[in-house]
C-alpha cells in the first residue's frame, strides 16, 4: 500500500523568543523540529506498512532547509521523502498551504502510485490551526478522519477502514473506505527509534524536491500570499501579568504551617470559591 | 515592468486590501454553528451567541444560529434556546444522516446553507466537532479561516478582526479575511464569558431542506463510546483543577493531586512530561498540546511552567504554584506562589481543606 | 549481507570532528560520522570565538556562507574588583579588513553549518546515534564501533576520537585516562537577546563590528576561573568559567552563583540590562594543557580536538586547536591509506609529529606550567592583585591635593602589604616562568 505522510518543520516553541521592543519573533538560534503532532501520524503510518507492505512517502512544503526534517524522517523508517520547495508559496495561509499540498500529493501519487492513506499532524505547535490536513481532504475527495485515537482494522481488498475517533463526548466507531486523510491523536502511540540501517539509508537518501512548476501548479496567484484569504494586520505581546506571584514564606516554618497560610491566602483572594467550597460540604 | 501597479515591496499584508468583490457584497448577518451531539448542545455555541450578539448590533445585522442534527422536535427545542440566548434566526437542517455528527454530510448541508444564505461572519466552537467541520468548509468555499481566536472585533470597514494567539502563546496576532466571504473563525470553549439567558426571546425559523441518501455516505458511524461525567472530559471545565508535574518525582505521587482535587471536589490533569512517561493518560494533559483550562482555582505542583503549559492555564482565575526551584517560570505567571516540595506539602494541604471544609459541614 | 566497510570513522561532530572528516572526505576516503546530538551543534548551544585561520585552511572561503556573528575589532582584558575594574582595551580599524582574523559565533548554528559541509562533501552523517564501544581485533587494533542503535558493528580502517572532553568511548576503551577535576573548567554560559542598535550603541560599534571582554578577579571569590562577554549580532554571551577541582575544594561556590555576582557586577550590569536571557547547560573545558594530553594515537584510532585536552587555556583558543587537530589528523589518516599502509600506532605517529611542529604543540608547552602555577598562586591572582591594581588606580587617578610621589610609594606600601615582598617576587618568578 501506498502511505503519504504530511509534516512541517516548525520552530521549537520552547524556544521563541519575542524582540521586547518590536515584538517580532527572534528566530536567532532557535533550533527547528518536526513538528511533534505530525510524528503520531508516521508511526501509524510505519506500523500499517510493516503489517500491510508498502511504501511510506514522508513529504512537506517549506524552505530548502526542511530536507532535514524530512531526512529525520527517514531515519525512523519511512522510505523516501519528497520536499516542494518554491518561492511563490512564501506566505501561505492555511487555504493556500492545502492548495500547494494537494498538487504534491497527486504528483507524488502518479509518480509512485496513488495514495491509501494520508497522515497529516492533527495540528501544528505554531500556527495550531488544524485546518489543513481537512483541506487537503476536501480538495483530494479523501474521507476525512481527524482525531484519531487507533486503527483497528483495515481491509485492503475491499478498502474499508475501521477506526477510533476521538469526540467532544465520547469515541466514534467509524467505519470508511480507502483513500483516507487521517489525523492521529497525540498520544496513540509513539514515534519509535529507527535501526542503524534505517539511519544509514537516511544519511545517505537523496531527498525528492520538486517546485510549483514541477508538480503542475500554473496559476500561482493561487498560492502563498496571494492565494491566501487571510491576511495578518497585527502583531503583538500579550499583556503580562505585572507583578510575580505572592510568595507564602517557607523559612523555619512547618508544612501544616504552610499549608494553613496557603488556604488562608487562596481563600482570602477567592471569597466566592470559599463559600461555594463550604456551601457544597454544608449540603453534603 | 509597470511601475504603477506595483506594490513597495514592504507595503506588507494590511495593504493587500481591495475593494469586496462584487459577488460578496451580498453577504449578511453573523452565524454560529450550534453543536449538538447527543441531546446536548455544547456550551461553546451558547457562548459564541453572546459574542456574535455583540458582533451582529456593531453590524446592525442579524444573528443567525445553524442548527443540524436530526429529528425536529430536538431542533426546534434547541432553536428556542439559541433564541433565548440572543439568536434572531434559526436555521435548521433535519434529517436522518445528520443524527451523528460526520464531516462529510455535514459540510455539504453547511456548504449549501452558506451558498444560499450567504452570511458575513460564521463563528464555530474550535472543538473536536467544530475544527473537524470548519476546515473543510472554508475549503470548501475558498474562504479564509482563523483558528482558536480569543478576541473578536469589528474593524472601522465592516470587517472581522480575529486575534489568536500565536507562536505557542508568546505573540497574538490579528488576522482579518478581506476579499473573501464568509470571514469564518473558530473560538475555544471557557475563552468568552457564557450569556445569561433571556426568558422567552422567540425568533424566526427557517427549515433548510436537504436532500442526503445514507447509501451516498463513505463513512458510516458504527458505534459510540460516551465519556462518564467524571472522566478527563470534564477537565476542561472543573472549577477547580489540580495538576502535577515532574517535581512529584515518581507516578505513584500523582495520588497526592488525585487526592488535593478529590477534596475539593475538582479535577486533576498533568503537565506534558508526565504523558511521555506514561504517569498520567495523554487527555490528562494540561497545555498548548493538551487541555486548556479556565477553572477558578488552579494549583500546579512540581511544575515548572514552560510556555506550553503556561497557555493551557492562563485562563484560571487564580494560580497556585508549588515547586521547589524559585527561579521556576510558573512563578512568573502565578498568583500564589510556595517554594517547598510539593511532595511533603500537598497530602498537608489535603488535610487542611478537609479541615476546614469538616468544620464547615458540622456548622452547616 | 556483508558488514559495511568505511574508510574512517569519526565520533562526533564538533570542530574538530567536523574537520577531520571533511578533509579525509576531500582526499577522498570513504568516511562515516556520528553524532550523538539531534544534528551537529545541537549539544552546543553558547556562544563562542571562531579564529579564520585554522577554519580556512580547511574551506578558504568560509566566509561566504558560514553563519557568522561579528568580527571582532576590540579586545578588553578587565581586572576586576568588587566595584569596578582595571584593564587594558585593544581596538584597532585594521580589523575592519577583507577577511577578519576573528568572529564571534553561535556554536549551534556553525556546527550545523560546517557539519552539512562535510555531509555536501560525501561523508555519511549519523546523527542521534550513540557510539558505545569500539571493536577491537584479536591483537587489540581497533577496527569499528557499535553504536546504541539496532544493528551490526560498523566497520572502518580507523576510528577518530573526536567525542569532547568527557567523551566516553575513549575512556571505556581504556585509550584515555579519566579526567582529573584539575584538568578540566566547568563554564557556564548564558546568551542575553538584544536588539542590534541596543548592542551597536553599548559598545561603541558599527556594523558587524564585535568587542570580547575577559575578565578575571573577585568575581570568582578567589578561584582559578575567568568570565567572558561577547557580542553577537542581536545577543550577548556571557559566562564564567573556573576549575572543576576549586568547586569541589570550595563546596559553596556554583557556577551559577558565579555568573549571578558577575553579571550584577557595576562594570557589566549596564552593558546586558533590558536583555532577554536566555540560560544554557554548563559545559566542560579541558584546561589541563600540555600535561594533560594523552596518548594521541593507536593501532586503529586517533584523538583530536576537546578529547586531546587541545585547549590554549591562557588565550582562550579552542576551536581553532580543535580543527587543526582535526585537520591534520585527516590529512596524516589519508596520506596512510593513500600509500596502502595500515592505520597502526606507528603510521599513525605522523600526526604526533606534525603537530609538535605546529602552534598547537608549541603553544600547549610554553604554557605547561600555567596550570601547576595557577594551583599553587592562584588565590593571588584571583583575588588579591585584582583588588591591589584597582586600588592603585584609584590612588593615582583621583585628585585629592595629595602630591605624586606619595602616592606612588602609598601604592607600593599597599603591594607590599597585600602580598609580602617576597610574595610578590615568587609570584612573579613563577609567571615569568610559566609564560616562557
Amino acid at each position: 500500500m501506498q502511505i503519504f505522510v504530511c509534516i512541517k518543520q516548525v520552530p521549537d516553541s520552547g524556544q521563541i523568543r519575542v524582540h521586547p521592543v518590536t515584538n517580532t519573533i527572534m528566530r536567532q538560534g532557535v533550533p527547528t523540529i518536526i513538528n511533534p503532532y505530525d510524528l503520531f501520524g508516521l508511526e501509524q503510518a510505519l506500523r500499517l506498512r510493516d503489517r500491510f507492505g508498502g511504501e511510506v512517502t514522508v513529504m512537506t512544503m517549506g524552505p530548502p532547509m526542511a530536507v532535514d526534517s524530512l531526512r529525520k524522517a527517514l531515519t525512523f523508517g519511512a522510505d523516501r521523502g519528497v520536499l516542494l520547495t518554491d518561492r511563490v508559496f512564501a506566505g501561505s495561509d492555511t487555504l493556500a498551504t492545502s492548495y500547494a499540498l494537494s498538487y504534491l500529493i497527486r504528483k507524488a501519487g502518479e509518480t509512485w502510485g496513488a495514495p491509501d492513506i494520508v497522515f497529516c499532524g492533527k495540528q501544528t505547535i505554531d500556527g495550531d490551526t488544524a485546518q489543513v490536513g481537512p483541506g487537503i481532504a476536501r480538495r483530494l475527495g479523501l474521507s476525512q478522519l481527524t482525531y484519531v485515537s487507533g486503527i483497528d482494522d483495515m481491509d485492503l481488498t475491499d478498502r474499508q477502514i475501521l477506526v477510533r475517533r476521538r469526540g467532544d463526548h465520547g469515541v466514534q466507531v467509524l467505519r470508511s473506505r480507502l483513500p483516507v486523510m487521517v489525523t492521529m491523536m497525540e498520544g496513540s502511540n509513539e514515534i519509535r527509534r529507527g535501526t542503524q540501517a534505517d539511519a544509514l539509508r537516511a544519511a545517505r537518501a537523496e531527498i525528492v524536491q520538486w517546485n510549483a512548476a514541477t508538480v503542475g501548479i500554473s496559476d500561482t496567484s493561487l498560492c502563498g500570499l496571494r492565494g491566501s484569504p487571510t491576511v495578518v494586520k497585527k502583531v503583538f505581546a500579550p499583556t503580562a501579568r505585572d507583578e510575580k506571584a505572592e510568595m507564602i514564606s517557607t523559612e523555619g516554618i512547618s508544612p501544616s504551617g504552610m499549608a494553613e497560610a496557603l488556604v488562608d491566602q487562596i481563600f482570602s483572594r477567592q471569597p466566592g470559591l470559599r463559600d461555594d467550597l463550604f456551601r457544597q460540604a454544608a449540603g453534603h | 515592468m509597470n511601475t504603477k501597479s506595483s506594490r513597495p515591496a514592504g507595503g506588507g499584508r494590511a495593504s493587500m486590501k481591495r475593494e469586496l468583490p462584487e459577488r460578496f457584497r451580498s453577504y449578511r448577518h453573523v452565524w454560529v454553528f450550534i453543536e449538538f451531539e447527543h441531546g446536548r448542545i455544547h456550551p461553546v455555541s451558547l457562548e459564541l451567541l453572546g459574542e456574535g450578539r455583540k458582533l451582529a448590533d456593531q453590524l446592525h445585522v442579524d444573528l443567525a444560529a445553524v442548527i443540524v442534527g436530526s429529528g425536529r422536535a430536538a431542533l426546534h427545542e434547541v432553536a428556542a434556546t439559541t433564541f433565548s440566548y440572543g439568536a434572531d434566526v434559526a436555521y435548521i437542517a433535519d434529517d436522518p444522516v445528520l443524527a451523528d455528527y460526520r464531516n462529510e454530510p455535514y459540510t455539504r448541508v453547511i456548504t449549501s446553507l452558506v451558498e444560499t444564505y450567504q452570511p458575513e461572519i460564521m463563528l464555530l466552537g474550535a472543538t473536536v466537532l467544530g475544527r473537524d467541520l470548519a476546515g473543510a468548509v472554508a475549503t470548501t468555499l475558498k474562504t479564509g479561516l482563523t483558528a482558536d481566536c480569543t478576541e473578536l472585533a469589528i474593524d472601522g470597514e465592516r470587517s472581522l478582526a480575529a486575534t489568536r494567539p500565536t507562536f505557542g502563546g508568546s505573540l497574538l496576532c490579528t488576522i482579518h479575511t478581506l476579499n473573501y466571504r464568509p470571514q469564518m473563525a473558530t473560538v475555544r470553549p471557557r475563552v468568552m464569558a457564557m450569556p445569561t439567558a433571556q426568558e422567552r426571546q422567540s425568533g424566526r425559523i427557517v427549515e433548510f431542506p436537504v436532500d442526503l441518501r445514507e447509501e451516498d455516505m463513505i463513512t458510516k458511524v458504527l458505534d459510540f463510546l460516551p465519556d462518564t461525567a467524571n472522566e478527563a472530559a470534564q477537565l476542561a471545565f472543573a472549577d477547580i483543577v489540580v495538576a502535577g508535574g515532574l517535581g512529584l518525582r515518581t507516578s505513584e505521587n500523582m495520588q497526592l493531586v488525585r487526592d488535593l482535587a478529590q477534596v475539593l471536589g475538582g479535577d486533576w490533569g498533568g503537565s506534558r512530561p508526565l504523558v511521555q512517561k506514561g504517569w498520567i493518560p495523554a487527555e490528562r494533559q494540561i497545555g498548548q498540546t493538551g487541555k486548556t483550562i479556565r477553572p477558578r482555582l488552579y494549583i500546579a505542583a512540581g511544575i515548572s511552567g514552560a510556555i506550553q503549559h503556561r497557555v493551557g492555564v492562563e485562563g484560571a482565575d487564580l494560580i497556585v504554584a508549588i515547586n521547589t526551584d524559585p527561579q521556576a517560570p510558573i512563578f512568573d505567571f502565578a498568583d500564589i506562589g510556595i517554594t517547598t516540595d510539593a511532595i511533603t506539602l500537598l497530602p498537608t494541604l489535603t488535610r487542611v481543606f478537609r479541615q476546614r471544609l469538616a468544620v464547615n459541614r458540622m456548622a452547616g | 549481507m556483508t558488514h559495511e566497510h568505511f574508510d574512517a570513522i569519526v565520533v562526533g561532530a564538533g570542530p574538530s570532528g567536523n574537520a577531520a572528516a571533511y578533509t579525509m572526505a576531500q582526499r577522498g576516503l570513504k568516511v562515516l560520522q556520528i553524532e550523538r546530538g539531534e544534528y551537529a551543534g545541537s549539544k552546543n548551544v553558547q556562544g563562542a570565538i571562531l579564529y579564520s585561520d585554522a577554519l580556512e585552511r580547511i574551506i578558504p572561503d568560509f566566509r561566504e556562507e558560514a553563519p557568522l556573528e561579528r568580527h571582532v575589532i576590540e579586545q578588553r582584558i578587565w581586572m576586576m574588583d568588587d566595584s569596578g575594574h582595571t584593564g587594558m582595551h585593544h581596538r584597532s580599524d585594521d580589523y575592519n579588513e577583507q577577511k577578519p582574523n576573528r568572529y564571534t559565533i553561535i556554536r549551534a548554528q556553525f556546527d550545523k553549518w560546517f557539519n552539512r559541509c562535510v555531509r555536501e562533501i560525501g561523508v555519511t552523517v549519523l546523527c542521534e546515534t550513540t557510539v558505545t564501544g569500539l571493536i577491537a581485533d584479536e591483537h587489540r587494533r581497533i577496527i569499528g564501533v557499535q553504536t546504541d542503535r539496532d544493528g551490526d558493528g560498523i566497520f572502518a580502517d580507523v576510528v577518530v576520537l573526536a567525542e569532547g572532553v568527557n567523551g566516553l568511548i575513549g575512556q571505556r576503551s581504556g585509550l584515555r585516562k579519566e579526567l582529573r577535576p584539575e584538568d578540566v573548567a566547568l563554564a557556564v554560559k548564558e546568551m542575553h537577546f538584544l536588539p542590534q542598535d541596543v548592542i551597536d550603541a553599548r559598545f561603541n560599534l558599527r556594523g558587524e563590528e564585535g568587542v570580547v571582554i575577559e575578565a578575571m578577579g573577585t568575581v570568582t571569590d578567589g578561584m582559578i576561573g575567568t568570565a567572558f562577554l561577547y557580542t553577537n549580532r542581536e545577543s550577548i554571551s556571557v559566562g564564567v568559567g573556573c576549575l572543576v577541582s576549586e568547586f569541589a575544594k570550595s563546596g559553596e561556590a556554583t557556577p551559577h552563583g558565579i555568573l549571578d555576582r558577575f553579571k550584577a557586577h557595576p562594570s557589566v550590569r549596564a552593558l546586558l540590562e533590558g536583555a532577554e536571557i536566555k540560560e544554557y547547560a554548563a559545559h566542560l573545558i579541558p584546561e589541563g594543557g600540555y600535561r594533560a594530553v594523552p596518548d594521541l594515537v593507536g593501532d586503529g584510532w586517533i584523538v583530536v580536538g576537546d578529547a586531546g585536552h587541545f585547549v590554549n587555556a591562557v588565550h582562550r583558543e579552542g576551536s581553532n586547536l580543535a580543527m587543526t587537530t582535526g585537520r591534520i589528523a585527516g590529512e596524516t589518516i589519508a596520506n596512510v591509506l593513500g600509500s596502502c599502509l595500515a592505520c597502526t600506532r606507528d603510521n599513525l605517529q605522523a600526526y604526533v609529529t606534525q603537530l609538535q611542529e605546529t602552534f598547537v604543540m608549541k603553544d600547549m608547552k610554553k604554557y605547561k606550567n600555567v596550570p601547576r602555577m595557577l594551583e599553587h598562586g592562584g588565590h593571588n591572582i584571583m583575588d588579591i592583585y585584582p583588588r591591589l591594581l584597582n586600588r592603585s588606580a584609584q590612588t593615582w587617578f583621583r585628585v585629592d591635593g595629595r602630591d605624586k610621589k606619595s602616592k606612588e610609594s602609598e601604592i607600593l606600601r599597599s603591594a607590599r602589604q597585600a602580598r609580602g615582598l617576597t610574595g610578590l617576587l615568587g609570584d612573579a618568578f613563577r609567571l615569568a616562568r610559566a609564560w616562557r
